[in-house]
Order: C-alpha cells, then structure tokens, then sequence
C-alpha cells in the first residue's frame, strides 16, 4: 500500500472539522447572547426539570451493544475472506462455514432465548 | 516544497468534493420540501425566489443567526463537541467514493472497509449529544438511535460482504469495473444480490435515522430527539451530517449495487447514451435521494419493537443466508467473480 | 527529520496524553472520550506501519463497538465517585506496592534483552499489494484453528452476555406480527342472527 493515498482521508478529516468549527464559531458570533433561567432549562412539557435526566436505562441495550461487537467481529473477518475467496476456494468455504456455523448456534440461542425480544 | 504543493492540491481537490456536497445538502432540504408537498396537493416553499427557490439560503442565514443556547447543567466541552462528531466522519467518508473511472480523492485498497468504519463513527454524535444536553428527551431519542444505528450496521455489514463476495475486491472504483459487462443493468450487482441490495437500503435509511425508522426524532413523541436542545449553527450541523450521510448513502447505493457510472445501455445504443458517464451516476444518485424523500411521505414511522426486530430477526438472518449462498456459487463456478 | 518521523512522534504523543488523560480525568463520559482519541491515533500509528486492514479494523471494532458499550455502561449506570474515593490513604500503600511490582515484572519482559531489535530480525520488505488479500490468504489456510476458536470464544460471549444480562419478564404484551396476519375471517368475525322484532312486541 501506499502510505500517501491517506493524505487525502488525513486532510478530509481536518478539513471536515474546520468546516464544523467555523459553522459554530460563525453562529456564535452572529446571533445574539442573552440567556436566562428559563430558557436554559432543559425543555419539558410545561414543568419543571424535577430530576437529573441522566438515569438508569434498561439493563436490553446492554445486551444490543454486546451483540453488536461479536457481530461486528464477525464483520470484520468475513471481510478479508470474501476478497480472497476465489483463492482459497472450497477450502475457505469449510473455514467460513465453520465459523459461521458456530455464530449461527449462537444467533440461535439468543433469539431461543427472547434476547431479541422488544416488549 | 514538492510536499507543500501536494498537501495545497489535495486540500483543493477535498474543497472541489465538499463544496458541492454542502451546496446539495442546502438544495436537497428544499427538494425535500417541495417533493413532499406536492405529494401532499401543497406547492412547499414558494415565496424566497423564483418557486422558492432560494429558500435553502433564506433558511442557512436564519439558522446563523439565530441565538447559540448551551442548556443549564450540560455538559458544555461534550456538548460543543458533539455535532462535530456527527460531521466530520459523514464528511470523511467521502474520501473514497469516486465519481467516474479514476476520479476518486483517495485510492486505498480497503475503501469499502474504511466506509463501513466512518458509518459506525456517527453514532457518537448521537449519543453524545444526547447525554451532554441533559435532558430526557435528548437522552431518550440518544439511547433509541444508538441501538437503531448499531442494529442495522450489522445488517449494513453482511450485505457488504455480499458485495465483496461478487466483486472480489475492496477498492471502490473496482467494484464498479466489476460491474460491466454485456449483459447491461444484468451485470449490476442488484441482480445477483437482490435481497442484499433491498436490505442494504432500507439499512441505510435506518442508520440515518430518516423516516420510517426516525424513532431518535419522532416529533411527535419526543420532540426532536438527541437534538432537541440544539439551537442555531449547532443544529445546522446535525442537519448538515444527516443529509450529508443521506447522499452518501445513495452513491454507495448506486456504485455498490446499480453499476455505478455504468451505461444501462452499454453496447445497444451507440453513442452518448450507451458510453459510462458520471451523467449515469448522477442520475442513479438522483433517484435513491429521490427515494429516500418518497419513504418520508409514504409510510407511517415504525415502532421501536418491530424496528429492532426487523433489524435483528429478519435482515441479519436473510444476509447470512445470501452471503452462503452467493459464497457457494461464486466458489462453484455458478456466478463469475467481476474481475 | 522525514515526515513520517515527524508524524510518529506527534502521534504517540497525542496518544500517551489521551492514555493519561483516561486515567486521570474524574469525568467517566470524558475519560470514555479519550480512550476513543486512544484508539484512534493507534489505528493512525497503525496507518504509518502499513497495517492498513488492522487499522481500519481497530477504529470499526473497537471505537464503533467497544467503546459504544463502554459509553452505554457509563452513561447510563450512574456512577457516583465519592464513595469510590473513601478510604483511598488506607489502600494507598497496597496499591502503591503492586503497582511497583507489575512494574518491574513488566520491566523483566519488555526489556531489550528479550524484546530487543537485535533478537527479531526485521520484516521481510512491506506486503506487496493489499493487504487485507494477503491476511485472508493466511487467516483461512495456515491459521485456520486460531481462527476457528476465535468463533468458538465468540459463542461463549454470546451464551454469557445472554445469560448474564437477559431477563424474562413476566406480564408484558407483545404482538407476534406472524399470528397477527395469519389470522383468518372464522375466527375473527362472528355472524350473530338477531331475529326481527315486530312493531306490536315493543309496542308503547
């Protein structure tokens, strides 16, 4: 690979956040400033913020995210295996049947299980 | 001084992607606006300009100038840097997609692995933006989108997979050579990976939170979501990132699935018609965008319950069963790898 | 200096700072945020050292899974510091001896007479073409049992985060959409004859 085809995607992510800084810095500087209590409070509907909003949340999008990093594994090595599949051919399909094999019991479980379940 | 002068054109050559980018952006909100209205017997924005034309300009000085609010108890550095977060990868990500045969900012060979990576980064706008507000509909709408997002990545992931198995290569300009072919709009990949191509879309519309997946905004349940308590320029780059995120669906839509800059009628028209164009792209471009506002006025949003299990129960099982399939028939010699 | 010096040495520093700002930072959410900062200017290093494919991979899997969970848990589990911080004098010199004693274990390995450059020769010249063909060429082939365990570690994460996260929960109302449109009209609708009732029968 050629180190110098990431100058691009380097600079692209500099110039993406310049982009938003100056949006921002722009809009700070253009529009007015007069704050008060009650515009800065958190909105809601017509009451007072009773509480702090940042609150324990159901122990299901724990397991979401869980999910997500094995699959996102998985992901991640079928990506290699489908560039060089005509390569390693039958014998790439066992490898990867295998392994899919394997996540597939697992995918069974969990929707066995109710873990896929929303009520 | 040759290293100078390299950085200078490249920093060109991004200005050349992006300005038309955001020019888009600001057009795309009003044919947003107008599409839907017409489908709805309205005529949309009629009175800046010409049909209302310069509306997008009208609305992009409204938002500037309009008052910055940072909510009391936030946390102010996470809450500042939360749109940039949601910008600077929907932006980034543009850094691979190419235009026509050759014309591409960047040519790493792992382009399609670096989008997927620069999709799975605009989740922490979200999330954060959510959390630093400090309010309970922004936390809410944070919470419901991040699991939305990473649900349908999986989705998103595996029809990729399928498209590598068929192109055999991860740079994107390849992937779309791999597409050509006598046979025309058969060639494309829609054809052999039909329920990839339908999954890969309707993921896409889910990861940009548009409707009938937009449960993170829902107006009319929890307000506007994540970004309830942006105001001003803030908001404009959330806004920014999600239509930005809208059209880069579509090219990968059109490059990944639809042959890209490919002729539909290559070899049966002689002449302009029948050549591959960036005029191709463009307009195949133009028709995922036009799809994703058609969705907005057609269907009725979705319940959080039946979008997680359409994500989870229906499309993770349909593209690891495609993926098998396609898998087998590459390697049995049934369907010939593009390249 | 070459460039690519130059970038090496800006970007460990960015990272060491962020590696430090992690530990040190009261803030969970921020110190979240620069362990993120953390694995991406790795995945950058990574960039420098031509791992192209792994270094995609690490900002795919560990900054857009990972570290969406960690943000999740801390987000989200309420943590209050000053309880943590009680009896900090008291454990301090525990904590200070074992420290010291992972250091100078850590010491022993990584020091130059195991990990030295002159005790693993350089890499034969940098993969020719791409390198995610070159890592699948290998992953499936030669290294086919690792990576068959891997998936059989993955199971295992999935069995345990089922069973250490789910719970059934008891009276709740879901739909199964597949009994909802397989309903036929016999067994929805019911035809009731009610016989006509004449006028003298209900007469005033």
């Amino acid at each position: 690979m050629d180190l110098v085809e990431y100058l691009p995607i380097a600079l692209f992510l500099v110039v993406a956040s310049v982009i938003g800084i100056a949006l921002l810095s722009l809009g700070s500087l253009l529009g007015p400033r007069r704050p008060d209590s009650e515009k800065l409070s958190p909105y809601e509907c017509g009451f007072e913020a009773f509480e702090d909003a940042r609150m324990k949340f159901d122990v299901r999008y724990y397991l979401v995210a869980i999910l997500f990093i094995i699959f996102d594994l998985e992901i991640a090595f079928l990506f290699p295996w489908s560039v060089v599949l005509d390569e390693i051919g039958w014998h790439g399909i066992a490898s990867m049947g295998v392994f899919l094999g394997l996540l597939v019991i697992g995918f069974i479980y969990e929707w066995k299980k109710g873990a896929l379940e929303w009520d | 001084m040759a290293d100078l002068l390299l950085v200078l054109w490249t920093l060109l050559k991004i200005l050349l992607v992006t300005v038309p980018i955001i020019v888009t952006v600001a057009f795309y909100t009003l044919a947003e606006r107008k599409v839907i209205g017409y489908m709805q017997v309205r005529r949309g924005p009629m009175h800046i300009g010409p049909f209302g034309l310069l509306q997008p300009f009208a609305d992009v000085f409204k938002m500037l100038f309009k008052e910055l609010m940072v909510p009391a108890n936030a946390d102010r550095t996470l809450y500042v840097i939360a749109p940039l977060l949601s910008l600077a990868p929907a932006l980034a990500a543009w850094a691979v997609v190419p235009f026509d045969e050759g014309i591409a900012l960047s040519q790493i060979d792992a382009g399609l692995l670096y989008l997927l990576a620069m999709t799975s980064l605009g989740v922490y706008g979200v999330i954060l933006a959510g959390w630093a507000s400090n309010s309970k509909y922004a936390f809410l709408g944070a919470m419901r989108s991040a699991a939305q997002i990473v649900s349908y990545e999986i989705a998103m992931g595996f029809a990729l997979v399928g498209v590598l198995i068929a192109a055999g290569t991860l740079n994107l300009e390849k992937i779309v050579l791999a597409q050509a072919g006598n046979l025309g709009p058969f060639e494309w990949f829609w054809w052999p990976l039909l329920p990839l191509f339908v999954i890969y879309f309707i993921s896409g519309v889910a990861e940009t939170n548009r409707a009938p997946f937009d449960v993170a905004e829902g107006e009319s349940e929890i307000v506007a979501g994540f970004h309830v308590e942006y105001s001003g320029a803030a908001f404009a780059v959330f806004f920014l990132a999600e239509y930005a995120n809208m059209i880069l669906i579509s090219f990968l839509a059109a490059i990944l699935f639809m042959g890209g800059w490919l002729s539909p009628f290559q070899g049966l028209i002689p002449g302009f018609l029948g050549e591959p164009s960036p005029i191709w792209l463009a307009v195949k471009v133009v028709f995922f965008m036009f799809c994703f506002l058609w969705f907005r006025a057609t269907f009725p949003r979705y319940r959080y319950d039946q979008i997680m299990r359409l994500g989870w129960k229906i499309f993770i099982p349909i593209t690891i069963v495609w993926i098998a399939v396609i898998a087998v028939m590459v390697v049995g010699g049934v369907v010939e790898r593009g390249v | 200096m070459p460039i690519e010096t130059i970038l090496f040495f800006a970007l460990s520093t960015v990272l060491v700072i962020a590696a430090g700002a992690v530990v040190t930072l009261r803030n969970p959410v921020h110190a979240a945020m620069c362990l993120v900062l953390t694995f991406f200017t790795s995945s950058m290093l990574w960039v420098l050292l031509r791992a192209e494919f792994l270094a995609i991979a690490l900002v795919l899997v560990y900054v857009g899974a990972v570290m969406v969970l960690f943000l999740f848990v801390v987000m989200m589990l309420d943590i209050n510091t000053t309880p943590l911080r009680e009896g900090f004098a008291r454990y301090l010199p525990v904590g200070l001896l074992i420290a010291a004693i992972m250091a100078a274990q850590m010491i022993a390995v990584l020091g130059t007479q195991h990990f030295g450059f002159d005790r693993y020769a350089a890499p034969a010249a940098v993969v020719e073409g791409s390198n995610t063909e070159a890592l699948g060429r290998l992953l499936y082939t030669q290294y086919v049992y690792p990576f068959e365990i891997a998936a059989v570690i993955l199971l295992v994460a999935i069995v345990a985060a089922i069973a250490l996260t789910h719970r059934r929960r008891e009276g709740v109302k879901t739909q199964d959409p597949g009994k909802q449109t397989m309903v036929t009209k016999a067994e929805r609708l019911r035809v009731v004859k009610v016989g006509s009732e004449s006028k003298e029968g209900r007469g005033a």
